[in-house]
């Protein structure tokens, strides 16, 4: 009888040694905290992520995004209530506006731009080669040249 | 005594920079030999004064004399030896001198290996040389003096700071000076060309080997900050676009565009004003750089400790010496003649597409780094631009860039044809296409980004066959297949290197970004967790002393199917000078993944959190760009520079001109 | 000729943005709170835990609300100037004391004085989420109909107050 009980009394911490929990009580909350921390900047860090940082106030507005989530608020709401704190700021991903219209336009204008500066350059240069062409005044004194040459061989 | 010594040194590095800035180019304006031939002992003579400069920081920091304020300030009595050393280049000052001498090293490189060179270029190069470096050491012993003295002298240092006493710290910022440095070689063969009006294809062959061994340098460098910040910061991140990141990334991608442009200036004689601008671009991003680390501008972890004085300094020097280059370019370059020409379709048409394609993502990135800058003095608000950003917007403008890399070895030169070319590569994309959609499927998880990296790096290795099987054929029947192979020149087996190195960084990225897997567990003494099909068990934590912290250092077993695989040994370290905790991950790197394990804190009853990841390919990110740098290195090693090397100096008459050259 | 000048008019057009970002802070971020309602809060006083500071009761009077912490070196900086600005009696200044230990905080005022009729304490740092406080001090100048007007950064000096905040004051109180 004696042994039934020991075994009982160890039973639990056979448990223990075993798989390891999650550090997060819920993980699927702390899945979407993650996806949202990662496009967050800690605000009072020399640019790093909300998700990476050890800052309190890095802390702290990790532990206001797990309650927004909690409440079933959505990314959009989370990411409202941060911004109308803190501005623009606080995300790493710029909001399209007037004032960043340029920047996201930016890098399309950049490559067609480009390409376009290409065509044209080479076109141009295909011209001014092409000018270069002998007149037919210019192809007969040639011509004579060479027959002049040939003579004289 | 020596610190002194070491200043005395600068001041004279300074009056010699002075002279060998202005003589030989006024020498070589003039026509002068004997004020032309000033360059070489110059340049070797500023050589020496900085190394003694140098080494004399470096006594300094070896002795641990606490009375120079620059030693006080990033060193320790208990910090080891090589550290101490590393420390040289810790800080703001250090690294400024580690800069200068990395430019002298150059320097010397140049007067040496420039025998085939004419005078009057060489007296000019060196001469452009002469003046950044003057410009640096004014820098130095105006506002920027390493060897300043504290007076009376510290008791103790105040320690490097803790993410550097790793051994990256030794490498990384020399490889790293050494590409953005060695990019002021190029820089000053362009703006030679453009004093001397001699911008011709000769001048493209000579500035080529220069480019490339900067460019060799600066991926390794740029690599190495990569995989220094994976390992050492503990979130298993290693790229951050970053200011300071991207400000070593852009220069490369100038790098990557000059090397590209160089090879159609070298054959073709065609477009040397526009590598000439590339050439003096990628040395304005690196002096850009040097600008945004130190002044304070831009936000980020990489900085220096700032100054305003500092950054209106650096930004005079770079006003001066860029604008100063773009009007000598403005001025010179209308007058260069046009070379030979080609059609929009041919390999000359697509290497300048590769061009385009790589400042646009250039432009962009600069855009990006900027953007919150300009917001802020337009006062319009404050904004952050961060991954997300530059993630989005550089991966489309590197697909069509990589797509032409298939494309170009295979176009002829001055006129292809597209339905030619896409016959020869039908099986090639056919079979890219493919094995990019069902790889991922087998691999366990489709994603279209997945997919379309897997597609451009199958994309780079399928044409390369095609193209070594073309080359293979044309090479004729006779001999065996390796001696055939052999026999195609370094420059070529460079190209394919550098291009596949790019093709397996390009598979490190994709399956990392698309494969990786973490977990955040609280581990109990004798718990498991498991992770992409390895085992992890924690068996607890001992305290361990190290020369100048003491750490809690974990034991964690890593086993396979039962089979144990590795121990490993994360620790949190507490280093007790600037009194800073740091958790040091562990890492067990294979070919195919890495096991990352950093310890988070301390919870109750031995227990502590810790988070595990599973990154397969990473180490293929890193290999990549090796590979590519070896590529590099193999491509000068090409016979016709060993050979141009041996030759004697060459005079080059000064009526040589391209044929079909128009005079305007 | 003219094409070529680009990469010149670029240049000069990117060196003077750098120029001017050489004299502004990146690390400063200024308030979006500034000019909307100040966020409501209801929390227990230092002194006497019964009792509760709110932001509306304050509602009919322009008034400073300042956050510090005894653990914040720039606060010390600051507070002879809070001293000073509280016996002149211009107007009132309630303290926010931002995550602190109660025993902690009044230490601290005991030692170097209390400027304000009422701290209130902000133990969970929520408050300071609610005003984007991102660090202290920070200083919060509330008009009558309880709208944020103004917001400074890091500790109050004796220029800014004489220049900014007290000619803005009057012209709230004026209202």
């Amino acid at each position: 009888m004696r042994w039934l009980l020991m075994v009982i009394l160890f039973l639990p911490s056979l448990a223990a040694a075993g798989e390891a929990a999650p550090l997060a009580e819920n993980p699927q909350a702390e899945a979407r905290l993650k996806a949202l921390a990662v496009e967050l900047r800690c605000l009072v860090c020399q640019n790093q992520t909300l998700a990476d940082s050890n800052a309190p106030l890095a802390e702290d507005l990790r532990r206001e995004v797990r309650e927004m989530i909690a409440k079933n608020m959505s990314d959009k709401e989370i990411i409202d209530f941060l911004v109308t704190r803190y501005g623009d700021f606080v995300r790493y991903r710029p909001p399209l506006k007037t004032t960043t219209t340029l920047l996201w336009v930016g890098p399309f204008l950049l490559l067609i731009g480009g390409a376009i500066a290409l065509v044209m350059a080479l076109r141009r240069r295909q011209k001014k080669l092409d000018d270069v062409a002998l007149s037919d005044a210019e192809r007969n004194r040639v011509a004579q040249l060479l027959s002049e040459g040939a003579n004289r061989l | 005594m020596i610190p002194e010594i070491g200043h005395y040194a600068l001041i004279l590095a300074l009056c010699v920079a002075v002279v060998q800035g202005t003589v030989p180019i006024y020498g070589a304006a003039v026509r002068n030999s004997a004020l032309m031939s000033i360059a070489k002992p110059a340049a070797r003579g500023q050589f020496l004064l900085v190394l003694l400069a140098f080494c004399c920081l470096g006594y300094a920091f070896a002795a641990k004399d606490f009375s120079v304020l620059y030693v006080a300030a990033t060193s320790n009595s208990q910090l080891p030896l090589h550290y101490r050393i590393a420390a040289i280049w810790g800080a703001h000052e250090g690294s400024l001198l580690l800069w200068v001498f990395i430019l002298t090293v150059w320097m010397v490189a140049v007067s040496f290996f420039s025998t085939h060179l004419p005078e009057a270029m060489r007296a000019r190069i060196l001469g452009v040389m002469g003046l950044v470096s003057m410009g640096f050491l004014l820098f130095m012993l105006t506002v920027s003096n390493p060897f300043e003295r504290l007076i009376p002298a510290a008791f103790d240092g105040r320690d490097l700071n803790p993410l550097l006493q790793d051994p990256g710290m030794v490498i990384h910022p020399p490889m790293l000076y050494m590409g953005y440095v060695g990019f002021s070689v190029a820089f000053a063969f362009a703006i030679a060309a453009l004093l001397g009006g001699n911008l011709d294809a000769a001048w493209a062959r000579w500035s080529r080997p220069w480019t490339t061994v900067a460019w060799c340098f600066l991926t390794v460098g740029v690599a190495m900050g990569s995989g220094w910040a994976y390992y050492e910061l503990g979130w298993g991140g290693w790229w951050f676009w970053d200011p300071v990141e991207n400000a070593s990334f852009m220069p490369w991608l100038a790098g990557t565009a000059l090397i590209h442009s160089l090879a159609v200036t070298d054959k073709r004689g065609s477009f040397k004003a526009w590598s000439v601008l590339l050439a003096i671009l990628a040395f304005s991003l690196s002096l850009l750089g040097t600008f945004l680390v130190r002044s304070g501008v831009l936000t980020s972890v990489h900085a220096f400790a700032t100054d305003p004085k500092r950054g209106l300094f650096i930004l005079v020097f770079l006003a001066v010496v860029i604008g100063g280059s773009l009007m000598l370019y403005a001025w010179r370059a209308p007058r260069v003649g046009l070379g030979g020409g080609f059609s929009i379709i041919s390999r000359e048409g697509m290497l300048l597409g590769n061009n385009v394609l790589l400042v646009a993502a250039l432009g962009s990135v600069l855009l990006g780094t900027l953007y919150p800058l300009f917001l802020d003095a337009l006062d319009l608000g404050k904004i952050s631009v961060g991954p997300p950003y530059f993630d989005t917007v550089f991966v489309p403008l590197m697909t069509p860039a990589i797509f032409l890399m298939g494309l170009g070895p295979l176009a002829q030169w001055k006129q292809a044809s597209l339905p030619e070319l896409a016959m020869r590569l039908r099986w090639a994309f056919g079979v890219s296409v493919v094995t990019a959609l069902v790889l991922p499927i087998v691999m366990g998880q489709w994603t279209p980004l997945i997919s379309l990296g897997l597609l451009l790096a199958i994309w780079i290795l399928t044409t390369i066959a095609v193209d070594l099987r073309e080359r293979l054929a044309l090479a004729g029947g006779g001999g065996s297949l390796f001696g055939r192979l052999a026999a195609m020149p370094r420059a070529y087996w460079g190209m394919v290197l550098a291009h596949c190195g790019l093709a397996l960084f390009i598979v490190g990225v994709t399956m990392v970004k698309g494969f990786e897997a973490e977990q955040d567990v609280r581990m109990n003494v004798g718990q498991t967790a498991t992770l992409g099909g390895y085992t992890f068990r924690f068996d607890g934590t001992q305290p361990y002393k190290g020369p100048n912290y003491i750490a809690a250092r974990a034991t964690i077993h890593v086993s396979q199917d039962g089979r144990e695989v590795t121990v490993m040994y994360p620790e949190k370290r507490r280093y007790t000078v600037q009194n800073q905790t740091m958790t040091e991950a562990a890492i067990s790197p294979g070919f195919l993944r890495d096991l990352y394990v950093s310890l988070g804190e301390p919870l109750e009853d031995g227990a502590w959190s810790v988070r595990l990841y599973h990154k397969p390919f990473i180490d293929w990110i890193w290999g990549g760009c090796l590979v590519m740098a070896t590529g590099g290195v193999l491509a000068i090693s090409d016979r016709r520079y060993r050979l141009a090397w041996r030759r004697k100096e060459v005079e080059v008459p000064a009526g040589t001109q391209m044929a079909r050259q128009i005079v305007s | 000729m003219n094409r070529f000048l680009i990469p010149l008019g670029i240049f000069v057009v990117v060196v003077g943005f750098l120029g001017i970002g050489l004299t502004l802070n990146p690390r400063e971020l200024p308030s979006p709170l500034v000019g909307r309602p100040a966020p409501d809060f209801s929390l227990p006083q230092l002194h006497d835990q019964q009792k509760v500071l709110s932001a509306n009761d304050l509602k009919g009077k322009v008034w400073l609300l300042n956050f510090w912490a005894s653990w914040c070196g720039g606060c010390k900086t600051e507070h002879p100037v809070l001293i000073q600005l509280a016996q002149s009696g211009v107007v009132p200044i309630y303290g926010m004391d931002y995550k602190d230990k109660r025993e902690d905080a009044l230490a601290w005022l005991k030692e170097w004085g209390n400027p304000y009729p009422i701290v209130a304490v902000d133990e969970s740092g929520r408050a300071g989420i609610n005003y984007g406080v991102y660090g202290v001090p920070e200083t919060y100048v509330i008009d009558k109909a309880g709208v944020i007007r103004y917001k400074q950064i890091g500790p109050l000096n004796g220029d800014v107050l004489q220049t900014k905040i007290l000619p803005l004051i009057k012209e709230l109180q004026n209202q």
